[in-house]
Parts: structure tokens; C-alpha cells; sequence
């Protein structure tokens, strides 16, 4: 099919990607990159208490002020957008109080930092000037914080007048917890607590709305992960037509998650926009973005493991409370991934995990980079370092003990995944994986390295971890894989790139069915207008979802090129081949038509029947619909040195085995699975969102809350491995999350290790300096001294 | 209203004269008003380091200075760096060594090595983590933007443009 030259920018190349030189050159356009004439722009007016019941609004200040243009609140709605709470994007049975907010608050507000009132300005200088001369009556309300604590008799209630405090609760399971538990060898129980954090992207979130009075509809450029399901609640809200609202989401910079979830925020710059008749403009500041950016917080893990006497795993069951925050805007997807990630690569026989989400007055937990999974694997990978603890047992030999094998693929899990299938792995080999990091990172020689150390006084830890990811969630992803008349290719998707290299990869997956260079493929991504339906960019599903489909549509596309070349040569179509922009005759290569003369014949003449009876244009739309997901795995292997003194963790040696099934660009994909390592390293050692015990937040910068930086996170020594999966055309599976999922269990494991001669147990993350200090207690030397 | 001024600054060899609130900050005069939004808000607090920019060739946060702090001062950003198009040493090695994922960061890390290359043109690893440790990348791990710099600054000891 393909002549030399052209494999080089295909499939499995690991070509530089398209997007580089317009971001190196500064012309990247993200959303606040974007002026348009007569544009306004919005401040908001946020709840300063966790918890309080709104009074009063009184606005006659900050309307005074010069440059204001409206201070809208809840009453100055439109009549269809006071109706109406935000959407539940992911309804579910178990889902026992679907308590979701207004586009600002009616008459209470549950987080701090809920928006209450929009001022719309000249700048946003003014803006944020008129916000503080709105005058807001407040009362406070008792304000949850635990989420241990709320649901305790007595507890506060975190919305007035709710039924309690628990959002959902569901149960997990295989076979026979209880009766396998009674009688076996070992049983060993573990409380682990562990927060992860926030998505923190480098560009904050932002929206700008335009309204055209002729069409009675709107235009959303917004800074989002699926500009479709942006466009779906958006209709909703404004109970509009299709044609009424085009959302486009421009270059992203950076979403992992939240940055998929529909936000008051631009239901409130398109109420603006109409009000006002122009553009209005709202972005995000940092300190906004620490109190109303979706985070992915606290759970709570009481955990019982049984095992025989050989350490083989007889049954896991436990507890996990899960934090929600003040809505559930995506239902139980969360605790549910989670919860159904908690079996791994191992075999679990007996399994049972009582769910319970809780609301606390803080602003709500969606998926983050990993979701959910991190902390199933943490608690898991606890639980597995337990066992080889107790049975004086090494931890990599207790792991291979209780692998699923090759051989049992497919293996059914036993339980049903958020996709509403079982889980069901389609392949992988768990004992290579770990078999390939150990050798990488030179396992078996770590005890002499920690010998030497020991000498010097160093204390050196290893920590493994292995995860299974679900990746490639459906329903499906769009593709439509066009040939203009001029001969110029395009690719249209509702995939919506924040980072992930889409325009780069998927260009390179229609080269190979085009016989063209991937540079000579056009991606445009995330415009509702330029295609139907779309979903949108998270849950490690766009390579599989996009990727199949732009296969299968460009496969499409080939075949009716041949199709009219054929009849336009008078030829068969085997004897024809794509390459290099045309197709042309295998046998005799000059015999040829250029793609844009065919595209030029496939869109027929005016008056003139269509040859062939092919349906018109050169292109082809799918949506490939996978039955399932597919499994992805992983072991990281992480090597640390811990000062006893300071409690300060440095990993001196990282390593990852990845297995995302066939690779479309190496390059991408070790880059993904490296940034989501840091994003691992941040979890386990540095990102921590603190609240009182009000539930106001105390860390709202980058000063309380740390990133990573590049003096904290390790090189990465990365191991490819490569287990097709049989569901998709291509073999591919996601390969976004798996550098976070499993960073955690890894380091803790390590850290532990690191401190087992003083006998320290760590059981939450992250673990901070002062903490390892606090549990080292008398050992750490600088207080004994 | 607020109180006004007027500056006269160079940035990237291009003479300026504006009329700006005094409180307007250096990233939001080059963005808003001159429409060079190559330099990027990260934070505003000075920690995230994506505003980045020379002022007189030393690295400064743009968000966390005045415009008017600028008057009569060179200042220098991301858009400077191509010439005619064609990417620099420094931007093909981000490209080359794949330093960049979403790009919001880039403008900022770019600033930052520019100045640190050439002030030390043949850095260690360890040297290189530590002049990017002011400047926030979430997406890659630091590792291609290591690369880079170190695939740029052996380039630009050959004499490479």
C-alpha cells in the first residue's frame, strides 16, 4: 500500500508533532488569546463562607461605577436558566440525593468561592473592581468539612434541608467476602487515607460567549476537554435548537480532567452576551481556579485482606468514603472507578466494597488525571506490601504469587465497570510487566545499593506498584476523514486536545490508509459546527475512540477513491493503490489520478447523473462504537533516599513498564506516561488542598499548594511493552493516565521501605516532609539529638 | 478614572508609546494592548513563571510588574525568538526533544533558558532542573524540556543559529 518514504510518518512513527511550531512561536491561540471587537468582560462575585444562606443583594454601588455594564444575579436570570439546576451529566439508580447548583446561587451558597453575582465591565480590571462594591448579606450556615465526620448522627447537614449527607451509596462484588474471609490463614487490616489534589493545568479555565439576535443563538468558544457535551448542557440549560449554539474549544492548555466538567460560569457569560448584545469574556484567575476548579479530594479506606498460608489472595473487602464535595455533577462515575480498579492484576476471588460518597461544604470532586484509579491502586498495592510484610515475604514475590496470567485472557473480573460492562480484561501480561521493571530497575541489585548507603548513614527504599486501567471508555468518538477539491485533506473530531498530540497522531493514522504524508492532513478538532456529534477528550479514550474511527474513515475514503479512479481509468479497483496523493496502478505507477481529480469527480457535475451510484463527495464520517474498554497496564518501580532528619524525599531512580497495547507515536507516548508520573509524584510527596475545619480553603496558591517541580520529579527510564487488544481495529489502548495511576503506591512503598528499620507504616498520601518526621517520632535524628 | 501614563518601551526592537492605567501589569499591556499574546497568565503570583519574559535581557515576571515599570526599558518575549518563521535552536530542540505538550508553559520555559544559555552555555542536568525549577510544566514530567535544553546548548557550543 505505502511506499517507503511514507512509513516514516505512519503509524508507529514517532514523528514531531504538527502543533509544535505555532506554541514555540508564541501563536498558539488559547482562550484568552482571543479579542474580539466590542468585548466585555466578567468578574464574579463569590461566596466567602463554605456554607451560608444568601440575603440581600444590593448592586446600586458597583452599577454607579463607570465602565460597569450589568451585575447580574439568581432573579436577573433568564426564566429557563433560574428553572433549572445544572445538569447530572451521569445519571444512576444509586444516586440518592442529586443535589447540583443554579448558575448562581438562589437563596444558598455550599462551597466557598460559589458564584453569587456576575459583573460585566469594560476590563476586568473594572470588573473585579465592581465586584467588591456589590454588597451580599450573608448569613452563615454550619459548614462540613470530614467527610468522615458527616455522616456521624448529629453532623451538620451540608445543604439545608437534604435528607443527610450522603450523596450515594452502592455495594461491590464477587463471589463471597464474608464466608471466605471465616478460616482463612491471614487476615491483615489497613486504614489509609489519601487526597489527591487538583488537576492544576497551567492555563486556568475561560469562556467567551457571543450572541447573534438574528439566529437567537450563541457562539462558546470555551477552554474545555469536549466542546459536544459542553454543547448538550448548554442546550438544555437555554432550551435552545441545535443550530442555536456552536461550541468551539481553541487550543487548551492543559485540562486532566476538570477541565470537562460544564461550570456556571458560561451559562453566565452567554446569559451576558444576550443581555448586552456583546461578546463577553470570563477568565479564570489562579486563586478562582484553587476555590472552583473541580478537584479530586479525600477518601477514606478501611480495608481487610485475606490470604492462605502461601499468600495467595483469598478475599479483599472493606469501607470507602468517598468525598463528593458540595454537588455531584458526575454522579458516582468517580467512586465507582475506583472501586471497581481495586482487583488490579491480581486475582481476587472474593471481593466486596461497601461505597459510600459523602457531601462536605467544599467545591466538588470530579475525575482527575487517573481518576480514581490511583487511589484503588495505592490501597491495593498497601495491602499487597502488608501481606509480604507480615509473611516476611519479598514484595515482588508476593505479587507474582497472585497475577492474573496471560493465558487467562480474557479474564472477567467479576464486577461491572462505569461503561455498564463487566469488567472484563481483553489482554495483557501482569508478570512481564513487572518481570521487565524489575530488570530495568535493577531490583535485584537494590539491596546492595541500600547496604552501601546504610553505612553512610542514607536510608534508601524501593517500592513497586502494578495497575490495570480501563482506558478507551465509549460511546464512541467522531471522525470525519474529508478530500476537498483542491486535493487538501482534512480531518474533523470531536476529540478536543489539551496537550495529547490528536492533530499529530491521527493525521499520522490516515496517512497510512492515504498514501500521503501526515503533514499533508489538516486536523480540526472540537468545533460543534464542523461536526455532529462528539464526545470529547478524558478517560484515556481518544486514541482508541478517534484513532479507530479516523481508521475506519479514512479506510472508507481509500476505497472510494479507488472505487472512482477505477471507473474514471477503466480499471479494476485491486489493480489500484494510494500513494503519494494519488492513486495509480500498481503495476505501472504513471498511470495515475491525483486525489483532487477524484475529489473533483466524487462531487459530481450540476444536472449531471453520479457515476457509479456512489454517494457524493470524497469522504467518509464513522464513529467508531467500542463493545467495551480496553485494559491498560503498568508497574512503576520507584527507588528513594529519605533524610531521617528533615523527612525530605528524594527519588533517586525511576521506572516505569507500560503496555498501552500497539503505539501510533512512541515519542507521544512515552511523553504522556512521563508528565503523568510527575503528576504521581505530586500525589504521593507534595499536593495537598487544606481546609479548617470550617471548610474554608487554605491553600489558594502556588505557594500553599506545590507542584512539582523540575528538581522534584525523577528522570523516568520507561520500558514498552506491547499486547495488542483485540476490540479495536488498530490494537490500541489509552495511554494518558498510566504514568499517575500507579506513581503513588510505588513511592509510598518506597518510603516505607526506606524507614522499615524504624518500623515507621505509612497509610496516606500524600506524605509530607513533616509528617514522615512526625512518624518517625523519636528516630528522626535531629530530635533526639 | 484611574490614574493614567504614558510609556515609551521597546519590545522586541519595536518601539511603543501607550497611554495605560498605571496599575496595568507588564503581561497585560503586551497581551491585551499590543496583542502579543505569546506571553501567557499562569498564576499571577509570580510562582507558575509561564509569563516570562527579558527585561533588559534578565528573566522578570511579567505578571508581577507594572507596565509603567517599563518605560524606557528593552523588553524582550517569546515572539522574538523565530526568525521569519523559522524556529530558533533553542525552539527546533523543544520540537526535536518533544518539550512541550499543551504549549502554555513553553513561552515562559523558552524566556528562561534563552537567558540561562547564554549565560551558561554548557550547563549539568542537575544546573538545568535548577534554572527551570521557577517555571511550571504539569504535562511533561520536566524530561523532553531537559532534553531540549541540553540538545540546544550543545548545538549552540557548535556554533548552530
Amino acid at each position: 500500500m505505502k511506499s517507503g518514504a511514507e512509513k516514516l510518518t505512519g503509524f508507529g512513527a514517532s514523528v514531531k508533532r504538527k502543533e509544535d511550531p505555532a506554541f514555540l512561536r508564541g501563536e498558539g491561540q488559547f482562550i484568552d488569546d482571543i479579542h474580539l471587537p466590542e468585548m466585555l468582560h466578567a468578574a464574579f462575585v463569590r461566596s466567602p463562607y463554605a456554607h451560608a444562606k444568601v440575603g440581600a443583594i444590593d448592586k446600586t454601588a458597583a452599577l454607579a461605577l463607570p465602565g460597569v455594564h450589568a451585575v447580574i444575579t439568581y432573579a436577573d436570570l433568564p426564566e429557563e436558566i433560574r428553572r433549572q439546576t445544572m445538569p447530572l451529566l451521569v445519571p444512576h439508580p444509586a444516586i440518592k440525593q442529586a443535589l447540583l447548583p443554579y448558575a448562581l446561587a438562589k437563596d444558598e451558597t455550599c462551597y466557598a468561592g460559589e458564584p453569587v453575582v456576575c459583573v460585566i465591565a469594560d476590563s476586568r480590571y473594572i470588573a473585579e473592581d465592581a465586584t467588591q462594591l456589590v454588597e451580599v448579606d450573608y448569613e452563615p450556615l454550619p459548614a462540613v468539612n470530614d467527610c468522615r465526620a458527616v455522616i456521624e448522627d448529629g453532623a451538620p447537614l451540608a445543604h439545608a434541608g437534604a435528607e443527610s449527607n450522603i450523596a450515594a451509596r452502592f455495594p461491590v462484588k464477587v463471589g463471597d467476602a464474608d464466608r471466605a474471609f471465616t478460616g482463612a490463614a491471614h487476615v491483615f487490616r489497613e486504614k489509609i487515607y489519601q487526597h489527591r489534589g487538583g488537576p492544576f493545568f497551567m492555563e486556568c479555565r475561560g469562556a467567551i460567549a457571543q450572541y447573534d439576535a438574528q439566529s437567537q443563538g450563541y457562539t462558546l468558544h470555551v477552554s474545555s476537554q469536549g466542546s459536544h457535551r459542553l454543547k448538550r448542557c448548554m442546550l438544555d440549560m437555554f432550551e435552545l435548537g441545535d443550530h442555536q449554539m456552536r461550541v468551539i474549544a481553541p487550543d487548551v492548555g492543559g485540562g486532566f480532567g476538570p477541565k470537562g466538567s460544564f461550570y456556571p460560569e458560561y451559562i453566565n457569560v452567554a446569559v451576558a452576551a444576550r443581555l448586552l448584545r456583546r461578546p463577553v469574556k470570563w477568565i479564570e484567575d489562579r486563586r478562582e481556579n484553587f476555590l472552583t476548579t473541580h478537584q479530586e479530594r479525600d477518601q477514606y479506606w478501611d480495608m481487610e485482606i485475606a490470604v492462605d498460608a502461601d499468600a495467595k489472595i483469598i478475599g479483599v473487602r472493606g469501607q470507602l468514603i468517598h468525598e463528593t464535595g458540595a454537588y455531584v455533577p458526575w454522579g458516582i462515575v468517580l467512586p465507582w472507578i475506583t472501586a471497581t480498579t481495586v482487583p488490579g492484576p491480581y486475582v481476587v476471588p472474593h471481593f466486596k466494597l461497601d461505597v459510600i460518597s459523602v457531601f462536605t461544604n467544599k467545591i466538588q470532586t470530579t475525575p482527575v488525571r487517573g481518576a480514581g484509579r490511583p487511589e484503588a491502586v495505592t490501597t491495593m498495592e498497601r495491602l499487597m506490601d502488608r501481606v509480604a510484610r507480615e509473611l516476611k515475604l519479598d514484595r515482588a514475590e508476593v505479587r507474582r504469587r497472585n497475577f492474573v496470567q496471560p493465558e487467562q485472557m480474557p479474564y472477567k473480573v467479576g464486577i461491572i465497570f462505569r461503561d455498564g460492562r463487566p469488567v472484563t480484561y481483553d489482554s495483557g501480561d501482569y508478570p512481564a510487566s513487572q518481570a521487565a521493571a524489575l530488570k530495568t530497575a535493577d531490583y535485584d541489585g537494590f539491596a546492595k545499593r541500600q547496604a552501601a548507603a546504610r553505612k553512610q548513614g542514607r536510608y534508601l527504599g524501593i517500592g513497586l506498584a502494578n495497575a490495570v486501567e480501563a482506558t478507551g471508555l465509549g460511546p464512541y468518538e467522531s471522525a470525519t476523514v474529508r478530500v476537498a477539491t483542491s486535493g487538501r485533506i482534512v480531518i474533523y473530531t470531536g476529540a478536543t486536545p489539551q496537550g495529547q498530540s490528536h492533530k499529530t497522531t491521527l493525521a499520522q493514522i490516515a496517512s497510512d490508509q492515504l498514501g500521503v504524508d501526515f503533514n499533508d492532513i489538516t486536523v480540526v478538532t472540537a468545533d460543534t459546527a464542523t461536526t455532529a456529534l462528539g464526545i470529547g477528550s478524558f478517560a484515556a479514550r481518544t486514541a482508541v475512540n478517534a484513532g479507530s474511527s479516523v481508521h475506519v474513515a479514512a479506510m472508507e475514503v481509500a476505497a472510494k477513491a479507488k472505487k472512482i479512479a477505477a471507473g474514471m481509468m477503466e480499471c479494476v479497483e485491486d489493480d489500484l493503490e494510494l500513494a503519494d496523493g494519488y492513486v495509480r496502478l500498481k503495476s505501472a505507477p504513471d498511470v495515475k489520478k491525483s486525489l483532487r481529480e477524484i475529489a473533483v469527480k466524487s462531487i459530481g457535475m450540476p444536472g449531471f447523473s453520479m457515476a457509479g451510484g456512489l454517494p457524493p463527495g470524497l469522504e467518509h464520517t464513522a464513529h467508531f462504537t467500542p463493545d467495551q474498554a480496553v485494559y491498560s497496564s503498568g508497574t512503576h518501580v520507584a527507588e528513594v533516599e529519605v533524610d531521617i532528619e528533615t523527612g525530605e524525599v528524594n527519588i533517586v531512580r525511576y521506572t516505569v513498564a507500560h503496555d498501552c497495547g500497539r503505539v501510533i507515536n512512541p515519542m507521544v507516548v512515552e511523553g504522556q506516561v512521563i508528565g503523568g508520573v510527575a503528576h504521581g509524584v505530586g500525589n504521593a510527596l507534595y499536593e495537598q488542598l487544606a481546609f479548617d475545619e470550617n471548610a474554608q480553603p487554605l491553600s489558594t496558591n502556588f505557594g500553599e499548594y506545590l507542584l512539582p517541580m523540575a528538581t522534584d520529579v525523577p528522570h523516568v527510564d520507561l520500558v514498552h511493552l506491547e499486547t495488542p487488544s483485540p476490540l479495536n481495529p488498530l490494537g490500541i489502548k489509552g495511554a494518558g493516565e498510566g504514568g499517575t495511576i500507579s506513581a503513588i503506591g510505588a513511592i509510598l512503598g518506597a518510603v516505607e521501605h526506606a524507614l522499615e528499620p524504624f518500623g515507621v507504616h505509612i497509610a496516606e498520601a500524600p506524605i509530607s516532609p513533616q509528617r514522615i518526621v512526625a512518624l518517625l517520632g523519636e528516630h528522626a535524628r535531629g530530635r533526639t539529638k | 478614572m484611574a490614574d493614567t501614563r504614558t510609556i515609551a518601551v521597546t519590545i522586541n526592537g519595536k518601539p511603543h508609546t501607550a497611554t495605560i492605567e498605571t496599575r496595568m501589569t507588564l503581561v497585560d499591556f503586551l497581551r491585551h494592548e499590543l496583542k502579543l499574546t505569546g506571553t501567557h497568565v499562569g498564576c499571577e503570583h509570580g510562582v507558575c513563571g509561564a509569563c516570562t519574559v527579558l527585561v533588559n535581557g534578565i528573566s522578570a515576571r511579567a505578571c508581577l510588574m507594572l507596565a509603567v515599570q517599563c518605560d524606557s526599558q528593552q523588553v524582550t518575549t517569546v515572539e522574538s525568538l523565530a526568525t521569519d518563521g523559522k524556529l530558533n535552536v533553542l525552539q527546533q530542540a523543544f520540537q526535536d526533544n518533544h518539550g512541550l505538550q499543551c504549549g502554555f508553559c513553553t513561552p515562559g520555559m523558552l524566556m528562561t533558558l534563552t537567558e540561562f544559555l547564554r549565560d551558561k552555555p554548557d550547563p549539568t542536568v542537575a544546573e538545568v532542573r535548577e534554572a527551570l525549577s521557577g517555571n511550571l510544566c504539569r504535562c511533561t514530567g520536566y524530561q523532553g524540556i531537559v532534553d531540549a535544553a541540553l540538545d540546544a546548548a550543545k548545538k549552540l557550543r557548535e556554533g548552530a543559529r
